[in-house]
């Protein structure tokens, strides 16, 4: 299988020709329906915005079925592929396995994805991202789904072989590196979940076209969330892959300790996957003891793992900055970071505030008896565009900030906007996400059309707050929305417009990655180098307390609702 | 000696965890310890409990129960739909079923009795939402939950339904009564 590779001259990353038109088709697939699912976004907000009210019932929740699968699926899981191939191949210096089977992902991907909104957007599906049985969407929106998950195992099935073909031809010596690993931790859980949703998809499509009379609808809830859950695992992993490398990349971070974090992979292996159950908390069908363990991923032990994230990414940054000199009081070496490249301003954004808004608020959502007082209202969607949007969508915009020069060879038009763009996105992403969360609390609903309940026997006034909460929502819903469109516009007018760059030297050979075990070992030891971080100390238990106020302040307010027992 | 590189010690885990990173993990896991406690805690000693009495049904079970507990318990009829009021007999069994697009019956109950209240729904999922007192419930067809509640202060309440059920989704506005 001839292929050529290329070293780009700017930062010396070594790509194999065959799979960089991969990373790049999946790349653009990605942001085209990041497209999609921001326009029905704005629609989505302008009809909640209670203001506003811009579509009638039928047509919102069309629009927010197509919204919730264009963005956490589509969008999402096509720039994942992306990122697989470049961690596997690119990383790794060698050929990606098996390209033809690559582009079988990709034409598969892109089939399921147009059908499934071709079945949403003729009317008969407006059953949410979460199509609970026995609500019932046209078969094609099932079988949509389905193909573009078997794309997706196709996808992760390179993606190791790609990793098998790297040993192999020995392109690399020792292990993977961490941001590999990272990826490698994303493939993982993406086999569980696609198992998972072919464990429950399928029968729903059978059900749907009549082969199948019934599906039990506590059950189809709980294997659904071990798809619907799980993938968003999938970006927690691959979005902590991509912090790793915008520090390595632009602070020539090393990670504090390798076997910290590479253990911290190895706990999101084993105990994410028991994230379904915390969708089901108020649920009738499982018992106390069953929610009380899964909720936790099984005591915690998956927080554990962000939380040593959340501590060994900054960390990394601040070792490294203190090595080249900032190394005046605490922080010297944030505030002396490089916060006009939104490579870095984006991913820091991403890290902060899927840490403090995200992680706290999902937590806090995810305790057994704590969830009653938040299922299903605004809080959930609060709380998960702090972790998907602001953490993994927010990661995978700075990192293409990185693509489009390396990948695509284009200088990025506009730099001013470039520069500006994380911070209008990142920061109404956070205060969307905190409004949102805010409206949750006083109770208002998700997926709701109508907070006047017009229609309805009786009245229910909600609080006055609660309308101000969702005024803001549409306020800074719309600012995200601008802060998305224009990365967009940026990406894609850099990509049709921008000044062709170098694409570097080519040769039928990849350069394997020198052995850098020598020029370790006569360097020093490794105890010796370790640097203190002062700085990401005092962070972390900023974010520590934050979480414990918050944490105990929700009890509180459980306490003063009715007796439940 | 980067993240995007292989690990520059070969033997990378058998280096030593710096003091400041073993003091993190440390402090976290405490902190994911206490969290795991605190629902176990609560199951012993808060008041506020999700019940984990739950059968098996069907829609036209439930049906019948509801239609039987409404018969013989309704007090009075409310809005042009002649919506039944119903006061749970001196047992404190009640039934509440949530169906496309209401929530059926109304309920009147006491502040500070405890009350037996069997959830289920006769079509798709629905979510009982009281507010403003904000506790939410999922309500799944095929399952009978019985949720013992302590209503603590009298007032009316609303049932919201917060699990998209559909188009008339919004109109799905239920009431309890607390006197």
């Amino acid at each position: 299988m001839a292929t050529t590779y290329r070293t780009c001259p700017r930062t010396g990353l070594q790509f194999d020709l065959k799979a960089e038109k991969l990373m790049r088709w999946n790349a653009v697939a990605g942001v085209l329906w990041l497209l999609v699912g921001g326009i029905t976004a704005l629609l989505v907000i302008l009809t909640r915005w209670p203001a506003i009210k811009l579509l009638p019932a039928d047509q919102f929740y069309l629009i927010l079925t197509a919204h919730g699968i264009d963005m956490l699926i589509l969008w999402i899981i096509f720039f994942e592929m992306a990122v697989l191939y470049f961690a596997s191949s690119t990383l790794l210096r060698c050929r990606l396995a098996t390209p033809n089977l690559a582009w079988v992902q990709f034409w598969l991907m892109v089939v399921g994805g147009i059908m499934t909104n071709v079945a949403i957007f003729q009317g008969g599906s407006s059953v949410m991202f979460t199509s609970y049985v026995p609500m019932q969407a046209a078969p094609h929106f099932y079988l949509g789904i389905i193909l573009f998950a078997v794309g997706a195992l196709i996808g992760c099935g390179v993606f190791f072989g790609t990793l098998v073909v790297a040993k192999r031809d020995k392109t690399y010596t020792g292990s993977i590196p961490l941001v590999t690993f990272g990826a490698m931790t994303a493939a993982i859980i993406a086999v569980f979940t696609i198992a998972s949703g072919a464990a429950i998809l399928i029968p729903t499509f059978l059900w749907s076209v009549g082969l199948i009379k019934e599906i039990d609808a506590q059950l189809y809830r709980m294997v659904w969330w071990a798809l619907g859950h799980s993938s968003q695992q999938i970006n927690v992993s691959a979005h902590v892959a991509i912090w790793y490398l915008v520090a390595a990349v632009a602070f020539g971070a090393k990670p504090l300790s390798e076997k910290v974090s590479r253990f911290a992979f190895l706990l999101y292996i084993l105990f994410l996957q028991l994230a379904s159950a915390h969708h089901l908390l108020s649920d009738p069908g499982m018992s106390a003891e069953w929610k009380v363990l899964n909720t936790s991923y099984f005591m915690y032990f998956a927080v554990l793992a962000s939380m040593i994230h959340g501590f060994t990414v900054p960390g990394a940054i601040e070792a490294a900055q203190r090595k080249k000199g900032f190394t005046n009081g605490l922080f010297e070496w944030l505030r002396k970071a490089p916060w006009g490249n939104p490579v870095f301003s984006g991913m820091f954004i991403s890290l902060v505030g899927f840490g403090f808004i995200g992680g706290i608020s999902g937590v806090v959502l995810g305790t057994e008896q704590i969830n009653m007082l938040m299922h299903n209202t605004f809080y959930v969607p609060g709380h998960f565009h702090a972790t998907v949007v602001v953490g993994t969508t927010l990661a995978f915009m700075s990192i293409t900030y990185l693509l489009v020069p390396t990948l695509f060879k284009r200088e990025m038009l506009f730099p001013k906007l470039c520069q500006i763009q994380p911070y209008l996105y990142g920061l109404s992403m956070t205060v969307l996400s905190l409004v949102m969360m805010g409206a949750g609390t006083l109770g208002v609903s998700r997926r709701h059309w109508d907070m006047a309940f017009s229609g309805a026997p009786f009245q229910y006034e909600w609080p006055g707050a609660a309308y101000l909460m969702m005024g803001l929502t549409g306020i800074f819903g719309v600012i995200a929305v601008i802060g998305g469109g224009l990365w967009i516009g940026l990406v894609v007018l850099s990509l049709l417009f921008g000044k062709k760059l170098d694409g570097g030297a080519t040769s039928d050979k990849p350069t394997p990655i020198p052995d850098q075990s020598a020029a370790a070992a006569a360097s020093g030891t490794g105890s010796q180098e370790h640097t203190n971080v002062p700085g990401t100390v005092v962070l972390a238990i900023t974010l520590l307390t934050c979480f414990v106020l918050y944490y105990f302040v929700n009890w509180k307010y459980l306490s003063e609702v009715w007796g439940l027992s | 000696m980067s993240a995007i590189l292989p690990p520059a010690e070969r033997l990378w885990w058998k280096q030593p965890i710096a003091g400041q990173e073993w003091a993190w993990i440390g402090i976290a896991f405490v902190w994911a310890m206490i969290m795991f406690i605190m629902m176990v805690y609560w199951h012993i000693n808060g008041k506020q409990n999700l019940s984990n009495e739950v059968y098996k049904t069907t829609t036209e079970m439930f049906q019948a129960k509801t239609d039987a507990f409404v018969k013989e318990n309704t007090i009075r009829t409310e809005t042009d739909q002649q919506i039944p009021v119903v006061k749970p007999n001196a047992k404190g069994e009640a039934f509440l079923l949530a169906r496309l697009w209401s929530w059926y019956p109304i309920l009147e109950l006491e502040a500070g009795k405890t009350y037996k209240i069997h959830l289920s729904s006769v079509d798709y999922n629905h979510g009982f939402s009281l507010q403003p007192t904000n506790i939410n419930i999922q309500v799944i067809p095929g399952y009978e939950h019985v949720v013992k509640m302590t209503p603590t202060k009298a007032g009316t309440y609303a049932i919201v339904c917060n699990e998209y059920c559909g188009i008339g989704h919004h109109t799905m506005l239920g009431r309890i009564y607390v006197k």
